[in-house]
């Protein structure tokens, strides 16, 4: 069956236009864009132009990346009315392709959270389970992508914003290396953890969209000059992981798991040994010190990168009565359009890093932080990739974690190791959990520069689970229009 | 033991620029002090003779050429700005009055 981008962008804003008043994926949908550009490739596919390969594939963006001219807001009050002049590289890399950009997507205010709860415009729900979140940052891509609204999303991911959603709701979702993807335009969270990545159904759609976003660019200057591993040639090559070394690292598991998620963990291993791999137990006894290495680092990086929104050149401003000064009209400005998470974070982070507690957190959490990338360098000494389970339980209700936010950080214990060492990650559904029925994901890790040996792995135990399990994970998740009902 | 007081809190949320509220402090006070005496669990292994690790990559000085080349006008660097002025930012008085 074939058809054009014309129709097939259509097709997805008339679902967008159906199904997104139940889930809030979308903070804005750009019909006339999008449209414009699937016209554009028809046009050039009809006079026989050569295309590049996704052309005419339409995509959403997590509202963290800058659209020239389209409303950036990062899920904050504080950007709610702000127009970059200016594209990230990602979206310039985007429209090169000529991929339909059909909208931006709900997060976390500044990516701060798991849930999605806590962006300023409303949460996003889970296309599972309505009354669940979809996991966050980057709960409106993840849930964008299971719902069927986009066939691909670009996330962002510094403590696991692109996997754990991923995980909540039975799809794809990338970290690549760090470094492996431009960051340039991109409202900046933790910058030695944020990197940007695909949301996808499947392992090859992802490896897809990963190879258009990644390599070099001179305007980012972490970004890495060297060419974008062979995602794709890895994603849709040989099954067989013969000769592979696959390590279950012992302290991610146990205690505080979730039943469902650990037997379909098990049953991922057993499947991986099936396809040739040798499952070796490694151990990494710094990962327990992870969180709160992280929970120091991203809140301190975050303090500073959003000094940035004072209120005078952009964002939004509160003005006292009275005559204020410029410092009262931060102050104001700050305490009005920032949500609780974001000062949270703002203030703790100002105190890890003030005179008197810099060295007893800041500084030893940099030192935690060369411990677990220790870890990570001995482990993969023994093996290619590490494997875990991507979150500790299935998607919570909306609610749940909101007054607690401790219970909240608790969900990213096992991506946030990926995160302080750069290594790329990956989380795939692995199966739904029996006592609830929702979507389980299993998590893999690759050295850094070694992004292909996640998508080789991911691709090989995708077939393979769904085989086993007589379909995608996805296909089990009900129709938004039967859950509503 | 608190790790963190409430007028701690009010001190480092002004340090940060934010003027909470009575109600927010209260709210905060108490979980940020909770944070902060779990996050202190980073010092049970972080010894002396290990190294700090700020970043990922090992990368020293990127730079790249000193050349002049498009950039906003002024027109579109403005057109975020709260308040502007004969082509300028405009912002609150920054002295104290009198």
């Amino acid at each position: 069956m074939t058809f054009t981008s014309v129709e097939l962008t259509q097709a997805h804003l008339d679902r967008i236009g159906r199904i997104d008043p139940a889930l809030n994926a979308f903070l804005l949908v750009d019909a006339e864009g999008a449209l414009a550009t699937a016209a554009n490739v028809d046009g050039a596919r009809a006079a026989g132009e050569e295309l590049p390969r996704l052309a005419g594939v339409p995509v959403a963006v997590k509202d963290i990346a800058c659209t020239k001219g389209m409303t950036t807001t990062a899920g904050s009050r504080m950007l709610e009315h702000f127009v970059p002049p200016y594209d990230a590289t990602i979206v310039t890399r985007l429209r090169e392709a000529r991929m339909p950009i059909l909208g931006k997507t709900n997060m976390d205010e500044f990516a701060m959270g798991s849930s999605t709860e806590h962006s300023a415009f409303g949460p996003t729900r889970n296309p599972w389970d309505l009354d669940r979140i979809p996991g966050g940052s980057g709960g409106g891509s993840s849930a964008a992508v299971a719902a069927y609204l986009a066939p691909l999303a670009i996330g962002s991911d510094t403590g696991g914003s692109i996997r754990q959603p991923a995980a909540v709701t039975g799809s794809v979702g990338v970290k690549p290396t760090y470094g492996g993807v431009s960051r340039y335009g991109v409202i900046a969270l933790a910058s030695s953890l944020d990197q940007i990545g695909p949301c996808a159904r499947t392992v090859a759609d992802a490896a897809l969209l990963h190879e258009v976003i990644g390599g070099h660019d001179p305007m980012d200057s972490t970004s890495i000059d060297a060419p974008v591993p062979p995602v794709v040639a890895a994603a849709t090559g040989t099954r067989d992981l013969t000769g592979m070394k696959v390590g279950v690292v012992r302290e991610i598991g146990g205690e505080g798991y979730q039943d469902g998620v650990l037997r379909r963990f098990e049953e991922a291993l057993e499947l991986l040994r099936g396809l040739g791999a040798e499952i070796v137990e490694v151990s990494c006894p710094h990962f327990v010190y992870a969180m709160a290495a992280y929970y120091l680092i991203q809140p301190s990086e975050a303090s500073s990168n959003l000094a940035r929104y004072d209120a005078m050149r952009y964002g939004a401003r509160t003005t006292p009565e009275g005559s204020p000064s410029a410092e009262q009209v931060m102050a104001a400005s700050r305490d009005e359009a920032f949500g609780d998470e974001v000062k949270r974070r703002i203030i703790l982070g100002t105190y890890a890093l003030s005179s008197g507690y810099y060295d007893a957190y800041y500084g030893q959490a940099q030192k935690v932080r060369t411990l677990i990338a220790r870890d990570f360098a001995a482990a993969f000494e023994q093996v290619d990739v590490l494997v875990s389970p991507t979150t500790p339980t299935t998607a919570f209700r909306i609610g749940d974690k909101l007054d607690d936010p401790m219970a909240m950080y608790l969900n990213d214990i096992a991506t946030i190791p990926a995160n302080l060492a750069g290594v790329p990650g990956m989380s795939i559904p692995s199966g739904v959990a029996e006592e609830d029925g929702l979507p389980v994901g299993v998590q893999i890790l690759a050295p850094a520069m070694e992004d292909q040996r996640l998508y080789a792995v991911g691709a090989a135990l995708e077939e393979r689970l769904r085989e086993v399990q007589g379909g995608y994970v996805i296909e089990k998740a009900p129709q938004i229009e039967e859950v509503r009902a | 033991m608190s790790n963190l007081s409430r007028d701690d809190v009010a001190h480092v949320a002004m340090l940060a620029r934010i003027q909470l509220e009575d109600h927010e402090l209260d709210r905060l006070a108490g979980q940020l002090d909770q944070i902060v005496g779990w996050v202190g669990q980073v010092n049970e292994v972080a010894a002396d003779d290990v190294p700090p690790m700020s970043h990922p990559l090992p990368l020293v000085n990127v730079v790249r050429p000193d050349e002049v080349r498009p950039s906003l006008s002024q027109e579109q660097a403005l057109a975020n700005a709260p308040e502007a002025e004969d082509g300028r930012f405009a912002v609150p008085r920054i002295l104290d009055e009198e």
